[in-house]
């Protein structure tokens, strides 16, 4: 820890400076793609992500630009069935997985904790350039023919097709190992990095919620690994495993691949929670409502996660007793999620709320997530899904929560970290307007969905019944409204690292721990061990110099 | 469809499940939307009026149990209400009464045939009675496929290797459709059709009109099922115009051309009185047991240059519908 790096002998002289920001610390491609620095390799992952995200929506738009019309409206029906399989395979695996934990978990849970770095350095640039080969595989897919079976990989649909099903799976099996290790090194690195007096009942929920979701992430990732191992060995070696006609269970492999894709939801989700509930208490002012509570509903979730797999196999041919046990066990993953919604509606309760670009985001996170979570009563309720079952009402269902909920908290957090890892300012008012664009966007695309979903329009169509058309356009309509708001966020962010007025060390007067440091923070991120003498969301206990560093009149006069 | 139909969440409910399920659907939208206005509602009225102004402080946040209380346990009642009625409406659904009539439901990339109790066939439609509770016994000869009628709210999967049932009762007469609800791919290209169009066949083609009749109609399909279809003034189709209509209507046309062309499998022009290469390199004539035989156990003798793909029709046609189909391959000759 910081403490050992003092006592330390005086560094060699490549080394990086302990005490100068770590964007410059030491110089070079070179020493960016050897560092062992949390902040740097949550960077990395950041910029690969958001690449990830850039691929996985412009498949989107390609998608909803084929659903304009009927029939075939810029491409035929095996190419839309690879672009659908890639916009989901390249949004699951490669963007919302490693998206919260693997960059913003890198840069900010170290200095959340008041320690150095991660518990294993080593460990977590290994993750990276694990993360690295396993999207080079998946890369690989595409320019070799891609795959065709949607991102769940279903045999026995999958064995047989003629698509380069191995490489995309080999890609997906790899990508695992580094969502493991970077699982891993949190879990060490909470349980055993904590600065003086930063006690559980201390952490911050961003931590709680990265904690929850490590857990699930080294539990649940090796089935996936086994039942990708297995659907190869079946496509390659011809071993029945799954497939009927060589004596398997088709029905096997959902149970196997669910095990693990179900926590996955709870992967994604989760970590969008913990940016969430930061969110609130930064801009309302004090302390989360039911901070025990939230945290605990996060573990709650990572718990049941692992329990409710069957509910994506009501109609599959499950054993009805299954198929009811399933179904009691989901409606119990309302309680921890209705349990966060209610305590960050009552964080508000006579807060000082400041309408901030990340507050919007936090806010879009909380209606968003609303609407996802009680369609997932409709789901959870065993007769009501059966019609519902694999129709666009389940596409937007989990949009609701994947996109509502995950993307509207990583996007909340980008901007809201952002002075933090840039150590720039990036102009509001042009980033609230992107938020509009977005929020209007998004609900446009899905709520059209949810309506032709409930009136029987399948998923995975390329071609539908004219009953569908007006609200097939309309979705892509507002695929367009929604793209314009990511190009006017991108054009933000470019603006600000290019342009950006330099960052006080708080700008947003947060009396989170992270902001008790400079912005962006230097390399070893404390000049000395921090001592941690009050929570993260006592105001109320804050000094003002430690709430307003700088600004806020530095602030006014870029937002004027 | 006017906008107020554009705006109904489901669609017309044609079948003894429907009363219950739209019941239970709308109370959970309509619960759903009270507490999404009271929450969001909640949410805006305390940005607005906590909103940040200059010398007013956020107040500490304290603590409520009774309230953190009230707000874990009191959904749990919601959630079991929802629950029992979900698992009960799930039980009827998966309990056909014993008097049920059975149709055999088989699904294919990407066709579904339905085998009626007197051995007739219809290949993508099916029609059913009117007030008389009919279960579909349903497989799969290679991928998964789901058969879902979103008319009678019933769905279920077609899994290879296994049966699975659902049943309905409809309630109404009419023309309503079903669809193949799970994801089984498409063809590579577009397929040209009986009528000259090029057409993209796939999991989103896999669907057709299910007609209900009033039982009075009920016997005359049946035995119509088993006849040559008849022209519009009566006569009946010679064989090899019964065979052109199988031609399409049991998706022969998705593989093979009657133009020369070769698709996934060999052409039908010219071959009847030929001999063809086999993949063994042996030669076979092309007559009425070669045909008979390629259909029903089509990867016995497999043309040279074609992968062994086609699925069995082995009681997918009654031997009247067979000897159509090698009347109209002898009439391309």
């Amino acid at each position: 820890m910081a403490t050992e790096a003092e006592i330390a002998p005086s560094h060699h002289h490549d080394e990086p400076d302990p005490n100068a920001n770590y964007l410059i610390a030491s110089k070079g491609v070179w020493s960016w793609l050897t560092t062992l620095d949390h902040k740097r390799i949550g960077v990395m992952y950041l910029i690969s992500v958001t690449l990830a995200f850039f691929m996985g929506g412009m498949f989107a738009l390609l998608i909803r630009l084929e659903l304009l019309t009927p029939g075939r409206t810029i491409m035929g029906a095996a190419t839309y069935n690879r672009v659908f399989t890639l916009h989901g395979a390249i949004m699951v695996f490669l963007f919302i997985i490693p998206s919260i934990p693997a960059a913003m978990g890198n840069f900010i849970l170290p200095i959340m904790l008041g320690a150095k770095d991660v518990a294993f350095p080593r460990l977590n640039l290994m993750s990276f350039y694990i993360y690295v080969i396993g999207a080079i595989f998946c890369l690989f897919s595409i320019v070799s023919g891609a795959v065709d079976t949607g991102w769940t990989f279903y045999t026995p649909y999958s064995t047989t097709s003629s698509s380069s099903v191995v490489s995309m799976t080999l890609g997906v099996f790899i990508l695992g190992f580094s969502s493991i290790l970077t699982g891993l090194n949190f879990i060490v690195t909470i349980h055993k990095l904590r600065a003086p007096g930063m006690h559980w009942r201390r952490l911050p929920l961003f931590v709680w919620g990265m904690y929850a979701t490590s857990v699930i992430q080294v539990l649940a990732t090796p089935v996936l690994a086994i039942t990708l191992a297995l659907l190869a060995m079946e496509k390659v070696l011809g071993l029945g495993i799954f497939d009927a006609s060589l004596g398997g269970d088709p029905v096997l492999f959902q149970h196997f691949f669910w095990f693990y894709s179900h926590p996955a939801v709870y992967i994604m989700i989760v970590p969008g929670m913990a940016i969430v509930s930061e969110l609130f208490a930064t801009f309302s002012r004090r302390a989360v409502f039911g901070y025990f509570a939230i945290a605990m509903s996060s573990l709650g979730l990572a718990l049941l996660g692992f329990l409710v797999w069957g509910h994506h196999m009501f109609t599959s041919g499950q054993s009805e007793f299954s198929t009811m046990v399933f179904s009691g066990l989901t409606m119990l993953v309302a309680i921890p999620s209705g349990v966060k919604v209610f305590n960050w509606t009552a964080t508000l309760y006579k807060g000082s709320i400041w309408l901030t670009t990340p507050m919007l985001y936090a806010l879009s996170f909380l209606v968003l997530f609303t609407i996802g979570g009680l369609t997932g009563l409709f789901l959870g309720t065993l007769s009501v899904d059966i019609h519902l079952h694999d129709t666009y009402f389940v596409v937007a269902h989990f949009h609701y929560v994947m996109m509502g909920g995950t993307v509207m908290g990583f996007l909340g957090g980008l901007l809201y970290w952002w002075p933090k890892i840039t150590g720039k300012l990036y102009n509001e008012p042009a980033a609230k307007v992107s938020w509009g664009f977005i929020f209007v966007g998004f609900n446009a695309v899905f709520i059209a969905q949810f309506i032709m979903g409930s009136r029987g329009m399948p998923r995975r169509y390329y071609d539908y019944v004219p009953e569908f058309r007006p609200y097939h356009a309309f979705s892509t309509y507002g695929s367009w409204v929604l793209a314009v708001g990511f190009f006017i966020l991108a054009g933000v962010l470019i603006q600000s690292l290019l342009k950006g007025a330099k960052s006080p060390p708080n700008p947003w007067g947060s009396a989170g721990f992270e902001w008790n440091t400079s912005s962006p923070p230097i390399y070893s991120n404390f000049a000395e061990t921090p001592v941690i003498t009050r929570g993260p969301y006592d105001y109320h206990e804050a000094t003002e110099e430690e709430l307003f560093d700088g600004f806020p009149e530095d602030f006014k006069k870029t937002e004027s | 469809m006017n906008s107020t139909d554009l705006m109904k969440q489901l669609p017309a409910q044609w079948s003894t499940f429907g009363p219950g399920y739209d019941w239970l659907f709308y109370f959970i939208y309509w619960m759903s939307v009270a507490l999404f206005v009271g929450i969001i509602g909640t949410a805006i009225f305390f940005v607005v009026k906590y909103r940040r102004r200059p010398g007013v402080k956020a107040e500490p946040t304290g603590h409520n149990l009774v309230m953190e209380l009230a707000w874990t346990v009191a959904p749990v009642i919601l959630l079991v209400l929802l629950f029992h009625w979900g698992f009960a409406g799930y039980v009827s659904l998966t309990s056909p009464p014993p008097d049920a009539m059975d149709i055999r439901v088989r699904a294919r990339k990407w066709s579904w045939d339905f085998e009626y109790p007197n051995g007739g066939h219809t290949a993508n439609s099916v029609t059913i009675p009117i007030n008389r509770p009919v279960r579909f016994v349903i497989s799969s000869e290679d991928v998964l496929h789901a058969m879902f009628i979103p008319a009678f709210r019933v769905k279920r999967d077609a899994v290879p290797g296994m049966y699975s049932t659902l049943w309905f009762q409809a309630t109404h007469t009419g023309d309503t459709r079903f669809y193949c609800a799970e994801y089984c791919g498409a063809a590579d290209a577009p397929v040209i059709g009986a009528d000259g169009v090029a057409r993209e066949t796939g999991h989103f083609s896999m669907g057709g009109p299910v007609h209900i009749i009033p039982q009075s109609q009920w016997q005359e399909f049946l035995v119509g099922i088993l006849r040559a279809p008849t022209h519009a003034n009566g006569t009946e189709f010679t064989p090899a115009e019964w065979g052109e209509q199988l031609y399409t209507a049991q998706n022969c046309n998705t593989c093979h051309s009657v133009n020369g062309s070769a698709m996934t499998g060999p052409t039908w022009q010219h071959i009847f009185g030929h001999d063809v290469a086999l993949a063994d390199g042996s030669h076979v004539p092309v007559d009425e047991n070669y045909v008979r035989r390629s259909i029903l156990e089509p990867n016995a003798q497999v043309v040279q240059g074609f992968n062994p793909v086609m699925p069995s029709y082995q009681g997918s046609l009654t031997d009247r519908q067979l000897d159509a189909l090698i009347a109209y391959i002898r009439s391309l000759r």
